[in-house]
């Protein structure tokens, strides 16, 4: 093995734990919101994502069957109705069950597995049991290769530029907008947001929507790499928390920071030993921590 | 008779002796050796419910992964199992005799060391209970020390299911992976396959339970049951009047875990193997809905919540199987919506006062018009906040 062979193997490790800090990220970061600022425990997290995958899913049939021609196009439009669906069942869901909840959190954890049970279901009747691909247009396919021997997936890039994207506008919107100003202010301290005339309600509502749409452009990121079926929302929503909690809980810096320490130490392990040891070892690795130092990596200094 | 019918309305323990009677006599008449020993399994799951009862509904803590401590607990009376039903008689054919089944297809030419203490009885059933307390202590110690609770508590303890299902499923050669471990026969050459032992083993398991239940009530009677529930509504009043809330969190979360180790051996051993299937994330939060629809204030009521459900669950997903996982979706939303007490909650708000109402208005109608309703006699399950667990008020870390 000459020297190259070894630098291309180092930079294909570098690019999967890249990419798996991407997709760690693009989950956590609507939970990062809903968890992270509003302390809402959302278990059916994952099922919002899947709302976001069967609806490229179905985009993609849609396109497919009455307007090839779209082809190359749909996916970025699809990204966008994917956050609009998600967005509007978590507002939904807001209204119709987590307002009620918000002072008793553990309960708050058991409706929304209800509502996670319930939503796998309707997928299952609606979509089958079978997992489902979307046909992903062209550019999307196929990967890229600079020198020989070198081979990095575009979907891989694909997912790690919406995550730049989605980070870099939720960073803009919760510290540049009036909306991210309310949040703020509520999360700190709710009676005196609402002493000065937040609605505090309504900011609960736009948050928890806000949270659940990110979800849905993540589900739909993540239907270039892998299929959907009804329980796959399931797979994320673990990872998800912890990716959270291990950040500290109130910082959105601390939900990336953590989510690139908790894929690196992934893909570095996995390429020592097996798949599920090196996950096994990962997730001891953040409950020890976690143990140790319960607020995570970046604790907030809020006044409690 | 009048005094009668009030101790059985009231008494808590009236409750628990129709329990028995429901459970000793009526369970065994009435159903066949089948469904007996279907019901059977679901008592076992109903040490998991009465744990919760007091960790959940009286310490004020959520564990995700109880889990977690019934499959410590199933595993370890399995592991005692399979190694009596591999001996090298029976696994000739193996490439290594001797060995269970499993380990030979995975390539293992010799027991690893940490199986050979299971080859005895009383190490196995030592184990079924202390693994489960050791890891629970282990967990308790470093969470509640400090501080930790509420959410983050039940992130952490599913992460910890996660953990060990990745960790079986991902071991099979050691443990038997996604099909765990299955053919187990006899127990010191008793068959536990007849129907004889399955009559033995449902009453062993209910006897048990009851013991669990008698445990449990007593701890709840006792100065630290009180002091459980005070911490769970103010936990810092407990703390400036000099106790140390730790401790208290880390026995009842060994106690649960205790008696979730002592169902799945029971499980184990009714049901005739274990697989990671019953440890995960799901069963565990499975196991809570029993405890929240039986009430997760009632030792009894967690035991009628558990076999309500799992009645529904074998009734629905045999004829409806569409329909289970919405009924199940609208029950969790619905025992936290509208009954955060569970069945124990509503017999206790709506069923006993009007049961004593009518008994008190045919004993004063000859002489006064009934006494108010404040008179009436108040019982154990008074306290519970109708809010329940969640209003515990510390539920973060404590962030300095």
């Amino acid at each position: 093995m000459s020297a190259a062979d070894i630098w291309n193997i180092v930079l294909m490790q570098g690019f999967a734990g890249l990419s798996l800090f991407s997709v760690l990220l693009l989950m956590g970061l609507g939970l990062a919101i809903i968890f992270g600022q509003m302390g809402v425990i959302n278990m059916a997290h994952g099922e919002f994502m899947t709302i976001g995958a069967y609806t490229i899913f179905l985009a993609s049939t849609l396109v497919q069957n009455y307007a090839p021609g779209l082809m190359p196009y749909y996916f970025l439009i699809a990204i966008a109705v994917a956050f609009v669906l998600a967005f509007g069942a978590g507002w939904l869901a807001e209204w119709a069950l987590i307002r009620h909840l918000y002072r008793r959190p553990l309960d708050t954890l058991l409706a929304t597995w209800g509502l996670s049970l319930g939503m796998q279901q309707t997928f299952r009747s609606t979509f089958g049991p079978k997992e489902v691909s979307p046909t992903l247009p062209d550019w999307l396919m196929g990967s890229w290769a600079p020198v020989e021997g070198l081979d990095i997936p575009i979907n891989g890039m694909f997912v790690m530029g919406l995550t730049l994207v989605v980070t870099g506008m939720i960073f803009l919107l919760l510290y540049r907008s009036r909306w991210g100003l309310r949040v703020r202010a509520t999360v700190a301290n709710r009676v005196m947001a609402n002493a000065i005339g937040i609605n505090t309600r309504k900011t609960d509502r736009m948050t928890f929507a806000i949270g659940c749409g990110i979800a849905g452009v993540a589900g739909a990121a993540f239907t270039t790499i892998g299929s959907t079926g009804p329980t796959s929302g399931s797979l994320y929503i673990v990872d998800a928390f912890l990716v959270v909690t291990f950040g500290g809980a109130a910082s959105l810096l601390g939900t990336v920071a953590s989510a690139f320490g908790i894929a690196q130490t992934q893909s570095i392990t996995e390429f020592f030993l097996t798949g599920s040891m090196a996950k096994v070892l990962t997730l001891l690795t953040i409950v020890i921590i976690l143990m140790i130092r319960p607020q995570g990596l970046f604790a907030a200094k809020v006044r409690r | 008779m009048q005094k009668l019918r009030q101790w059985l309305i009231t008494s808590d323990l009236a409750s628990i002796a129709i329990l028995a009677i429901v459970i000793l006599v009526v369970m065994p008449l009435t159903a066949d050796i089948f469904r007996l020993n279907l019901i059977g399994k679901y008592l076992s799951y109903a040490f998991v419910a009465v744990g919760l009862v007091m960790l959940w509904g009286y310490g004020g803590i959520l564990s995700l992964g109880q889990g977690v401590f019934f499959g410590l607990g199933g595993y370890a009376m399995a592991m005692f199992l399979k190694l009596e039903a591999s001996d090298p008689e029976t696994t000739k054919i193996q490439s290594t005799p001797g060995i269970p089944d499993f380990m030979d297809w995975n390539q293992l030419t010799a027991l690893p060391t940490w199986w050979e203490p299971f080859h005895s009885l009383t190490f196995t059933i030592v184990a079924v209970m202390a693994v489960p307390a050791i890891l629970a202590f282990i967990i308790g110690f470093a969470m509640f020390k400090r501080r930790v609770g509420g959410v983050y508590f039940a992130i952490i303890t599913q992460a910890v299911a996660l953990i060990l299902t990745v960790l079986i499923i991902g071991q099979q050669g050691y443990t038997g992976g996604v099909n765990g471990m299955t053919d187990l026969k006899t127990m010191h050459g008793w068959d536990i396959r007849d129907d004889s032992s399955k009559y033995i083993l449902y009453y062993a398991n209910a006897i048990l339970l009851f013991a669990a239940i008698f445990v449990c009530r007593m701890v709840q009677r006792s100065k630290a049951g009180t002091l459980l529930l005070a911490m769970r509504d103010k936990e810092d009043r407990v703390r400036f009047s000099g106790y140390d809330v730790a401790n208290f969190r880390i026995f009842v979360f060994c106690l649960a875990a205790v008696l979730c180790g002592l169902g799945g051996a029971m499980f184990t051993l009714q049901v005739g193997f274990m697989s990671p299937s019953f440890v995960g994330i799901v069963p565990s939060i499975e196991m809570v809905i029993f405890a929240a629809v039986g009430g997760r204030m009632s030792l009894v009521g967690a035991v009628y919540g558990t076999l309500l459900v799992n009645f529904g669950k074998t009734y629905f997903s045999e004829s409806f199987p569409q329909l289970w996982l919405f009924l199940m979706a609208a029950l969790f939303i619905g025992v936290v919506m509208a009954f955060p007490n569970g069945l124990a909650g509503v017999w206790e708000t709506s069923v006993k006062p009007r049961l004593l109402r009518k008994r008190v208005a045919a004993a004063a109608q000859p002489k006064s018009p009934p006494p108010p309703p404040a008179t009436l006699p108040t019982t154990e399950a008074a306290p519970a906040s109708p809010s329940g667990a969640g209003t515990s008020g510390n539920v973060g870390p404590a962030t300095a």
